[in-house]
């Protein structure tokens, strides 16, 4: 089954991109659809169906190389099952809402055929962002990163005939690869230090990564938390953290459904995903988290303060995006992955909605994105305009205080804000404030947007505004779907991803360890656990300084140990009912069980649960300011923002450029490559190497140059034959000689 | 039959040549379209032969096999066989021979001539990878020179004899060293066959010449004559920019067997020759290389992101990915070598194809200038899919053969010297810079130039060119255990060698630095 989800689509790719001609457009169309409604329903069995047990089926191997051995196979556990339903359901509702807006498109002829190679891109997107999280090691991971990658670029490309789009995509692939080379480095640093880049091992290693050091760059660097930056590097590029983030509103070039579903709800998340996957480790690299901490807080600021005066509807989005991604990091780096979980499965639903929503609004506008040209909208499209309500509602977080009752984002934004209060010191202060005051402004642009584009008077071009019409039905359904998820998701998924501890732990698979508190035996306390995994570290570092092959020996023993003392933890647990044995192997051995991880000591979200009251009401209170002053400038008295902007023309400019990051990118990195480039190409080959030796052998053997002019008139052949012979003389006669 | 089955694809061609020059007379149609289908016909003929070499070669034997030894002339002997390193290229070599025939069915000068050339550039390029005797191994070396030559001299671009001299200049100075270099390992070893120079140990004792300290004595200096002359196969840096003018100048068919063949010449070169019989002097020397690959990668992609004309870029994109290959190969461990050879094999592949890429619309516009064109998707849909795919290829994107070895070797560096492996991974931030940049200017846009209005896309016979090895591209991307199973046994035994001698050494080098201290 699990095979099938993942091969759905992209066997729903090939028939709709290559068969299109045969079996006509809409079928083609239609195929890739189903195939995805298919890998939707099967996801959603899987999540519903699923046990708490890490299913791993191995296809076949894919590269192998001394002990280097990646296989292609689908990893089934929460994370993953979490990361199907949000991708499949996105992925299917997207391709249906793209046969309407992808109808008629402007950017195309009469006749041309682009919707087979539109919907055949977006399948095989969710193919490859299946394969990202269905791998069972770091390759294959790797393969599905750089797969959407590449479908992103194809996607953001789509309208090749704008030049934008064009430079847009180069931007995203190529910004993206500055992660993936960070991504890369970490995965060579693990297979140095672990000897394999397959999961059930790797993540069973986070303690003796502790308490390893690495040799690079010169430095002897903390192995854990250098795997866990160099990790984040990869995870910033896709996730478009700050300093890699310019990637992400450029990438709005391409058609709106591509946003929705890659730059919204599946692709950007990927980083996220990773960082929570790789929770074993992260949780013995606190360098490392904290640093995820800082990025992520100063992201979401960042990104909601641009996003408060940006005029492209999409591009407000999209830095929304950057900012609720920020969101999710924060809560990864305090330890909480859970949350960044529940934070990343509801955004998924109220970001998709918001997009596919301004999507319908351009389809409604013909195209024009700038919301200054918007205005009294809402009865000209009155559903778009309510999923659109909707969709902010959720994203804002609106909700009742102090209760587990309100709109998605209500639940899972309050948790990441209390979590990040919880984890306590400067940094947890930093990223709490830095959170707040992004709320607020998140609830100011959402406002602003809907505020633009729904209320007041049309402004702008008159004959969009007299044929605004509502969007079909392919569009508006997928918007009622999402827009069921924007409202409940937040409520009935609370307690398992954070408001019960126990739920969670069920939920992950993570075998409780406070089971063990209750045992007065060897593993009574919390740090009893960490305690013998230090002793193993202890080995390993040993045994690495030694020969790397004795320590991968015992990592890998480790590992084996630890899936033996598993199973039969579990087999006693079932078999002789001795909970007390089955807690203490199971506990022994967590690692490897959970989806995710929580060290012993890591309390955050206990914590969290008891901050107290002002910090849980706080971002209610932010949304509420931004909310109001939101409609005191656009709808009160719609003169203000022009006077503030007026009043504050320096800050105004600096927001309105994005803080000048494209600016000094290209002033820091593009221009100086292209002048290097040149540099090398004209001095260096030319000047220097060809000067040198040109000048060299034409100086030495000056009746070669003789022969150049006489080469075109035949006796080029007469000298090189002369050549062929004169060599095998010369070995000839030479071997001769000295053989005797 | 099975004693003779490399002989008989080493020679087949060059047996089709010589027929081809004694027989086929005239120069009108008939014969010119003789020549070419006589060539196709004979290099599938050996393409499908060689295909009986993969089925008896034993994998998991890392030895030499299907060894053919007999007297030859002069007291000199004949002796051919191959490895997991070899027979990889052999069966490269034969794969791509038949496609480079077919690309040029559209020449109509010296027709004959140019098949001959082909066919007999194809038996010394697996003469190379098949020679057991260094004599026999020196002459395919040398002597693939001139096919090569004479292909970019006479059927090359308006600058061909200053490329083609040029191509011939650097590659033969560096080959007259390797000449004496061999003399030398003769006077010494007193035997020219290889499988026992593998097993000879070079001395390699400080030696003192000229006044000169040489840590590593016979074995550096040895190293340093066979490494002028792989170096510049390779190509490395500084010693490149042969290759550039080589390949604007060479017609498609040569650009396509010089990057997917001829380059790997070197990178053999360094397996057969180099880290196995002069360990010591490799691993001195090791840091010195994986640098220059290193400068390789990030210089070359540099310069390939300013290129304005095609067949530049990709030239230069293929000295950046020949660096993976050094730095691999010198990394002296199971994934840097796998990943080297991979990358070799793969290479040969995606280049051969991105030349032949250039070649589908150098044909119809007679130009290679990027600005020349623009908006091609608008009118050559299929090209475009094609083009898109070995652009990715070639950027490394896994699931196509490019990424295994890139990230193989990269992988091996990093055992190895982590300032050198994060260095050449920038390679995958440049690599992705040019070559989308490339495809942008190609491929994308609108098409407003007049001149492409009624260009049309690839024929029946140009996809069917490429299907061979759009096939291969992403066979090897996500299965490439068909090559690493033959390839890794073989590694894994030069490793353990490598290994072994420079574990005898030890002492030695330890006595030659306090000595000369």
């Amino acid at each position: 089954m699990e095979t099938i989800l993942l091969f759905g689509p992209l066997v729903g790719a090939v028939i709709c991109g290559f068969s299109w001609r045969l079996i006509g457009e809409t079928a083609a169309c239609a195929v890739a659809t189903g195939f995805l409604f298919l890998s939707c329903l099967l996801s959603w069995i899987t999540f519903l169906g699923f046990g708490g047990e890490t299913e791993v089926r191995e296809l076949f191997t894919w590269i192998a190389s001394g002990t280097l051995d990646a296989s292609w196979s689908v990893r089934i556990d929460r994370l993953t099952a979490i990361m199907l339903i949000v991708i499949t359901s996105v992925s299917a509702l997207v391709h249906l809402y793209s046969f309407g807006y992808m109808a008629h498109d402007d950017h195309f002829r009469e006749g041309e055929s682009y919707r087979p190679r539109f919907f055949a891109y977006l399948s095989f997107f969710t193919f490859a962002m299946l394969a990202l999280v269905t791998a069972d090691n770091l390759l294959q991971l790797f393969f599905g990163w750089e797969g959407v990658g590449v479908a992103s670029y194809l996607l953001i490309g789509f309208y090749f005939r704008k030049p934008t789009a064009g430079a847009a995509a180069i931007k995203a692939f190529v910004v993206n690869r500055v992660g993936d080379f960070g991504f890369l480095l970490g995965i060579f640093a693990i297979y140095k230090l672990t000897d394999t880049i397959n999961f059930d091992v790797i993540l069973s290693t986070g303690p003796q990564l502790a308490e390893t050091t690495i040799s690079f760059l010169g430095y002897e660097l903390n192995a854990a938390n250098t795997i866990g930056m160099l990790l984040f590097v990869g995870a910033m590029g896709k996730s478009a953290q700050l300093f890699l983030h310019t990637w992400l509103p450029d990438a709005m070039e391409g058609p709106t459904p591509v946003s929705a579903l890659i730059h919204a709800a599946t692709m950007v998340t990927a980083g996220v995903f990773l960082v929570c996957r790789m929770s074993p480790i992260y949780e013995y690299a606190p360098y490392a988290t904290n640093f995820i901490i800082i990025v992520g807080a100063a992201t979401a600021f960042f990104a909601a303060t641009v996003g408060l005066v940006q005029n492209d509807i999409k591009r407000v989005i999209a830095y929304s995006t950057c900012s609720q991604l920020g969101y999710m990091f924060v809560a990864a780096g305090v330890g909480v992955y859970s949350v960044a979980m529940f934070h990343l499965f509801t955004h998924a639903f109220f970001k998709a909605m918001l997009f596919l929503g301004a999507g319908s609004v351009i389809h409604a506008m013909h195209h024009e994105q700038d919301m200054r040209n918007y205005g009294g909208l809402r009865k000209k499209i009155p559903l778009t305009y309510a999923a659109m309500l909707i969709g902010t509602l959720a994203i804002t977080g609106v909700g009742i205080p102090l209760t587990h009752i309100g709109f998605a984002g209500f639940l899972s934004k309050d948790a990441v804000i209390e979590s990040a209060f919880a984890f306590g010191g400067g940094l947890g202060l930093y990223a709490f404030w830095a959170l707040v005051v992004a709320a607020c402004f998140t609830s100011f642009y959402s406002w602003r947007l809907i505020y633009l584009t729904f209320f007041g008077k049309p402004r702008g071009d008159k004959h969009a505004h007299d044929h605004a019409h509502e969007s079909p039905m392919t569009m508006v359904a997928p918007l009622g779907v999402l827009a069921v998820g924007a409202v409940f998701a937040g409520m009935v998924w609370y307690q398992p991803f954070f408001g019960d501890h126990d739920r969670v732990n069920q939920f992950f698979g993570i075998p409780a360890h406070h089971a063990v508190e209750a045992h007065g035996e060897d593993h009574s306390d919390d740090h009893g656990v960490a305690e013998t995994h230090e002793e193993d570290g202890h080995a390993e570092v040993a045994a690495h300084s030694e020969e790397a092959d004795h320590g991968d020996e015992a990592v890998m023993a480790e590992a084996a140990h630890g899936d033996d003392a598993h199973d039969e933890g579990m087999d006693h647990a079932a078999a002789h009912a001795d909970p007390e044995h089955a807690d203490e192997m199971a506990a022994h051995h967590f690692e490897v069980v959970g989806a995710i991880h929580m060290a012993p000591d890591n309390h955050v979200m206990d914590d969290a649960h008891h901050s107290p009251n002002w910090v849980k009401v706080s971002p209610f209170i932010a949304m509420l300011i931004g909310f109001l002053t939101a409609t005191y400038f656009y709808i009160i008295a719609p003169k203000t923002p022009a006077r503030l902007a007026e009043l504050f023309q320096p800050l105004y400019q600096f927001l309105l450029n994005k803080w000048y990051f494209d600016e000094i990118y290209n002033v820091v990195f593009v221009i100086p490559a292209m002048f290097i480039g040149r540099f090398f190409w004209k001095r260096g080959d030319g000047n220097v190497i060809d000067g040198g030796i040109n000048g060299l052998a034409m100086g030495i053997i000056p009746w070669f140059t003789k022969m150049a002019g006489r080469a075109q008139s035949g006796y080029l052949f007469h000298y090189a034959f002369a050549m062929v012979l004169g060599i095998a003389l010369l070995i000839t006669i030479v071997t001769l000689s000295f053989g005797g | 039959m099975e004693q003779s089955l490399l002989s008989i694809v080493t020679f087949l061609p060059l047996v089709a040549a010589v027929v081809m020059a004694l027989f086929l007379r005239g120069e009108d149609e008939a014969a010119q379209l003789g020549a070419k289908r006589m060539a196709f016909f004979v290099t599938t003929a050996t393409f499908l032969i060689s295909l009986a070499i993969l089925v008896q070669f034993d994998p998991s034997n890392p030895g030499f096999q299907l060894v053919e030894e007999g007297e030859w002339m002069l007291g000199l002997t004949y002796k051919v066989g191959v490895d997991g390193i070899s027979v990889l290229f052999v069966l490269l070599t034969t794969f791509l021979m038949p496609l480079v025939i077919a690309a040029c069915w559209g020449v109509d000068h010296r027709v004959k001539e140019y098949m001959i050339a082909l066919l007999l550039l194809e038996s010394l390029m697996i003469g190379v990878f098949v020679a057991l005797d260094l004599v026999l191994f020196y002459l395919f070396f040398e002597a693939g020179l001139i096919p090569m030559f004479l292909i970019i001299g006479i059927w090359g671009g308006a600058n061909r004899i200053y490329a083609s001299f040029k191509f011939f200049l650097y590659t033969f100075l560096g080959s007259v060293l390797m000449l004496v270099a061999m003399i030398a390992m003769y006077v010494d070893a007193g035997t020219t066959d290889i499988p026992t120079l593998l097993t000879h140990q070079f001395s390699a004792g400080t030696m003192e010449i000229m006044g000169m300290q040489v840590v590593g004595g016979m074995q550096t200096i040895l190293f340093l004559a066979f490494f002028a002359s792989f170096a510049v196969k390779m190509p490395m840096w500084p010693v490149h920019t042969w290759l550039p003018d080589a390949h604007v100048q060479a017609p498609t068919a040569g650009s396509v067997v010089l990057a997917a063949i001829l380059l790997k010449m070197g990178g053999y070169g360094f397996l057969r020759f180099s880290l196995p019989m002069f360990p010591v002097a490799s691993d001195l020397m090791a840091p010195f290389v994986m640098w220059l690959s290193v400068i390789a990668i990030i210089y070359t992609s540099l310069v390939a992101m300013v290129q304005e004309d095609m067949k530049k870029l990709i030239a230069y994109s293929s000295v950046a990915h020949m660096g993976y290959v050094t730095m691999g190969i010198f990394a002296a461990n199971q994934q840097g070598i796998d990943g080297a050879i991979f990358q070799m094999i793969s290479h040969g592949f995606v280049s051969g194809a991105l030349f032949l890429c250039v070649g589908v619309i150098y044909d119809r516009m007679h130009t290679r200038e990027i600005d020349a064109y623009g908006g091609l998707v608008n009118r050559m849909p299929a090209y475009a899919l094609v083009f898109m795919l070995f652009t990715m290829a070639n950027v490394g994107l896994p699931g196509t053969s490019g990424f295994v070895g890139e990230f193989l070797t990269l992988m091996g560096v990093f055992q190895v010297n982590t300032w050198i492996a994060v260095l050449a991974a920038t390679g995958v931030i440049l690599s992705a810079a040019y070559a989308l940049w490339l495809y942008r200017r190609v491929v994308f846009g609108d098409l407003i130039k007049e001149s492409l209005k009624s260009i049309t896309d690839m024929t029946p016979r140009e996809r069917l060119i490429f299907a061979p090895l759009i096939v291969m591209t992403l066979l090897l991307g996500v299965y490439p255990s068909l090559a690493l199973d033959v390839i890794g046994p073989a590694v894994e035994n030069l490793v353990h060698n490598y290994d072994l001698a420079l574990e005898h050494f030890v002492p030695d080098t330890a006595v030659a630095a306090t000595a000369s201290h």
